[in-house]
């Protein structure tokens, strides 16, 4: 028997980025044996990162979808994209985490190299043209993730909300290779492509087994970007998780997940888009619902962002159910602003822990705009533009979505959406209530360092930036997922 | 269909399966039937003729076995791999024995970090 | 041979059997072990697939479900091992400290 294997010299350049992200994560791992200073291990983490970029950015050239690797590895512009984000996650993250994790005396070089490891699998799902492909990046990105989670060994809060984390994310991935495995056995490949055209040929696209598996799935990655009722891990993972890590997973696995699914329900089962946007309706409803009205009786800012991060899953899942190229790009489009406003959120959260001093409450942020006004500022652009507020980008995020589920004639969903959007407002506002109209209980210091400033200016500047020009973003994305 | 299907190749698994349990329970059984049975407390002791047994008998392990054994599962099981690698070895050639290299590399970069990080040091 | 139909009946009620100790046991390891059980089913049906499609990928697939299930152990028994060293129980009702 001759095998079929050839790997020419374009499989191998298609991966550059993930070998580039992977290659420095282990350098970091044995550089961290040496080095004393773990800043160090952090910048050649950021000049990884950056390596990979360039690797994306000279592939991006490649329009025309390319696959690779026996047609296991999908090279297009949708794929590329959200390397993008991942990577704006990636390096913002370590950004606001140097000086953070020697306040948490959890200091560790493995921090950087998993980080590295995490993008690389959220890399290798937005990439995937295979079932196993798929499964492999996100047991990659998963396994590192929950090791992020609970990376501050000495403390409770962090051990538990590491558990939580890895027994529901392990729960969820048996769900997705249940449907994986019926949708094998149904369409006899594990091929994406190759499972399109067989649901269309061989017909099954109403055939009971067939939408068992598609649900199992769609569960699956439910838990992932934690949509209600599968979102009960995120507020307890969220708060307990070390703050940059908190950052970090309401961005890249949420990002990752949305991807996969865009490219399983439009790509896979396209064909059964009506037993899908039938499921994923309510979920949308029920997760907008859930994150808008728990929020607001929360006082913990962490567990508040992870109730706001739960709703903004519900409006990015809007764009998806919309069915359409517009719609899917609306759905990316929110998904590189969401990046900004949410790290950038979570920054100034950083920015209130000190030595001996949490900051996670909301009344810590009693009076912060008269001892700390640039803090506040700041703050106050995230929050508007989390709740969606002109000329903020986060307005323009959900002006899109809500236009492109109107354009598909989900009138009644939009106007739902647009309520839950007002009662979101509320929690947003208060905190900046809480900044410039309440009086200070405390003497608030605020931990500073370069790279942290450097994150806050670029989040900050991208949100106002994408909220006056949006036309610039959105003309990117619409180039990135035109071969889609 | 399930309903109709016999599955007459493992007829003599099945008939495995019954003489098996047929002996091992017959010999119970027997033991029961047969044996005198006349209990009394020094008797029923766990140890009759030794010392009285002292606090619970499930005893705490210590943490290194844990370790150790967590590194041994994941390093094992690697080894999954390498048997069909093994057996369509000459039909990869040159190209196979480079991708196992990398591997065993990748391998071995693990192996150099959990050394480094004392995982073996058993005191 | 043995219908398609046991298999993959075999490998539902394996599938089921964890999600329902998953869900109703409360101690970490016994969860743990359920979650393997859930694992396996899925290799059972993705081997029977793999088998009665003549198909070589379903069987790709269940190396690497084991390999990283492995990880997955490895991973998952040095985070209950973290948190016992700070409280020590493995009792799931007496993990929160964070709720609300």
């Amino acid at each position: 028997m001759d095998l079929p294997i050839t790997i020419t010299l374009m499989d191998i350049r298609a991966i550059v980025p993930e070998l580039t992200l992977i290659c420095v994560g282990l350098i970091i791992m044995l550089l961290d044996l040496v080095v004393k200073k773990k800043d160090l291990v952090a910048l050649a983490g950021i000049a990884g990162t950056v390596l990979a970029l360039f690797g994306t950015y000279k592939l991006y050239g490649v329009t025309d979808t390319q696959f690779v690797f026996s047609n296991m590895f999908v090279l297009d512009g949708y794929a590329n994209f959200f390397k993008v984000i991942f990577y704006i996650n990636l390096i913002l993250t370590i950004c606001i985490s140097i000086k953070y994790m020697e306040i948490e005396k959890s200091s560790f070089g493995e921090y950087y190299a998993l980080l590295l490891f995490a993008t690389s699998g959220m890399m290798i799902m937005a990439s995937a043209a295979d079932l196993i492909v798929l499964y492999l990046g996100l047991e990659l990105m998963a396994l590192s993730t929950y090791i992020l989670t609970g990376l501050m060994r000495k403390q409770p809060r962090s051990n538990e909300a590491a558990i939580k984390y890895f027994f529901l994310g392990a729960f969820s991935s048996a769900f997705l290779l249940y449907g994986i495995s019926l949708t094998y056995g149904m369409t006899g490949t594990t091929n994406i492509k190759e499972i399109a055209f067989a649901i269309s040929t061989l017909g099954i696209a109403d055939n009971p087994i067939m939408y068992l598996g598609l649900i199992f799935m769609i569960v699956a990655f439910s838990f992932k970007v934690a949509l209600a009722p599968f979102h009960m891990w995120a507020p307890d993972v969220y708060e307990g998780a070390p703050t940059s890590i908190t950052a970090f997973m309401s961005v890249g696995p949420k990002a990752a997940g949305f991807a996969v699914m865009g490219r399983i329900l439009m790509g896979a089962f396209g064909d059964m888009q009506a037993q899908w946007v039938t499921v994923l309706i309510p979920l949308a409803v029920l997760t907008m619902a859930t994150g808008s009205i728990i929020a607001l009786s929360q006082t913990n800012i962490k567990r508040m962002l992870a109730y706001s991060s739960i709703a903004h899953a519900g409006y990015i899942l809007l764009g998806i159910i919309a069915g359409t190229p517009e719609g899917l790009t609306a759905s990316v489009n929110y998904l590189m602003i969401y990046t900004f406003m949410n790290i950038g959120a979570f920054a100034i959260v950083i920015m209130l822990r000190s030595k001996g001093f949490q900051g996670e409450n909301l009344d810590d942020y009693k009076g912060l705009a008269k001892s700390h006004p640039v803090a506040a500022a700041l703050m106050l652009i995230f929050m508007f533009s989390l709740a969606g507020i002109p000329p903020t980008a986060g307005f323009i995020g959900k002006f899109y979505v809500f236009m492109e589920l109107i354009g598909s004639g989900y009138t009644p969903l939009a106007i739902i959406a647009i309520i839950f959007s007002a009662i979101s407002a509320f929690f947003y506002l208060r905190i900046v209530v809480y900044m410039y109209m309440k009086d200070a209980e405390q003497e608030i210091v605020l931990t500073q360092s370069p790279t942290m400033n450097i994150a806050l200016a670029v989040t900050s500047v991208m949100v106002l930036v994408l909220g006056i020009f949006p036309s610039f973003l959105l003309y990117f994305v619409r180039y990135s997922i035109m071969g889609y | 269909m399930p309903g109709t299907y016999i599955p007459t190749d493992y007829f003599p698994v099945l008939v495995i399966l019954l003489i098996a349990s047929a002996i091992g329970l017959g010999a119970l059984v027997a033991g029961i039937l047969v044996r005198p049975r006349r209990p009394y407390a020094q008797k029923l002791t766990p140890y009759e003729s030794g010392n009285p047994p002292i606090g619970e008998p499930r005893s705490q392990f210590s943490v290194k076995f844990y370790i150790i054994a967590m590194l041994f599962v994941v390093f094992d099981v690697e080894a999954v791999f390498m048997y069909p690698w093994a057996v369509a070895y000459d039909k990869l050639g040159i190209f196979g024995f480079v991708e196992m290299m990398l591997f065993m590399f990748i391998l071995l970069i693990g192996y150099i970090y959990v050394w480094k990080k004392g995982a073996f040091n058993w005191e | 041979m043995v219908p398609l139909n046991w298999y993959i009946i075999l490998s539902a009620v394996m599938f089921s059997i964890g999600m329902f100790g998953f869900l109703s046991r409360r101690n970490l390891v016994i969860m743990f072990i359920c979650l393997e059980l859930m694992l396996n089913a899925v290799n059972v049906s993705l081997v029977a697939f793999s088998h009665y499609l003549q198909s070589i990928n379903g069987q790709i697939l269940v190396f690497f479900v084991i390999t990283v299930a492995a990880a997955e152990a490895a991973i998952g028994l040095a985070i209950i091992i973290a948190y016992y060293k700070n409280n020590p129980t493995i009792k799931v009702d007496e993990i929160n400290i964070l709720k609300g």
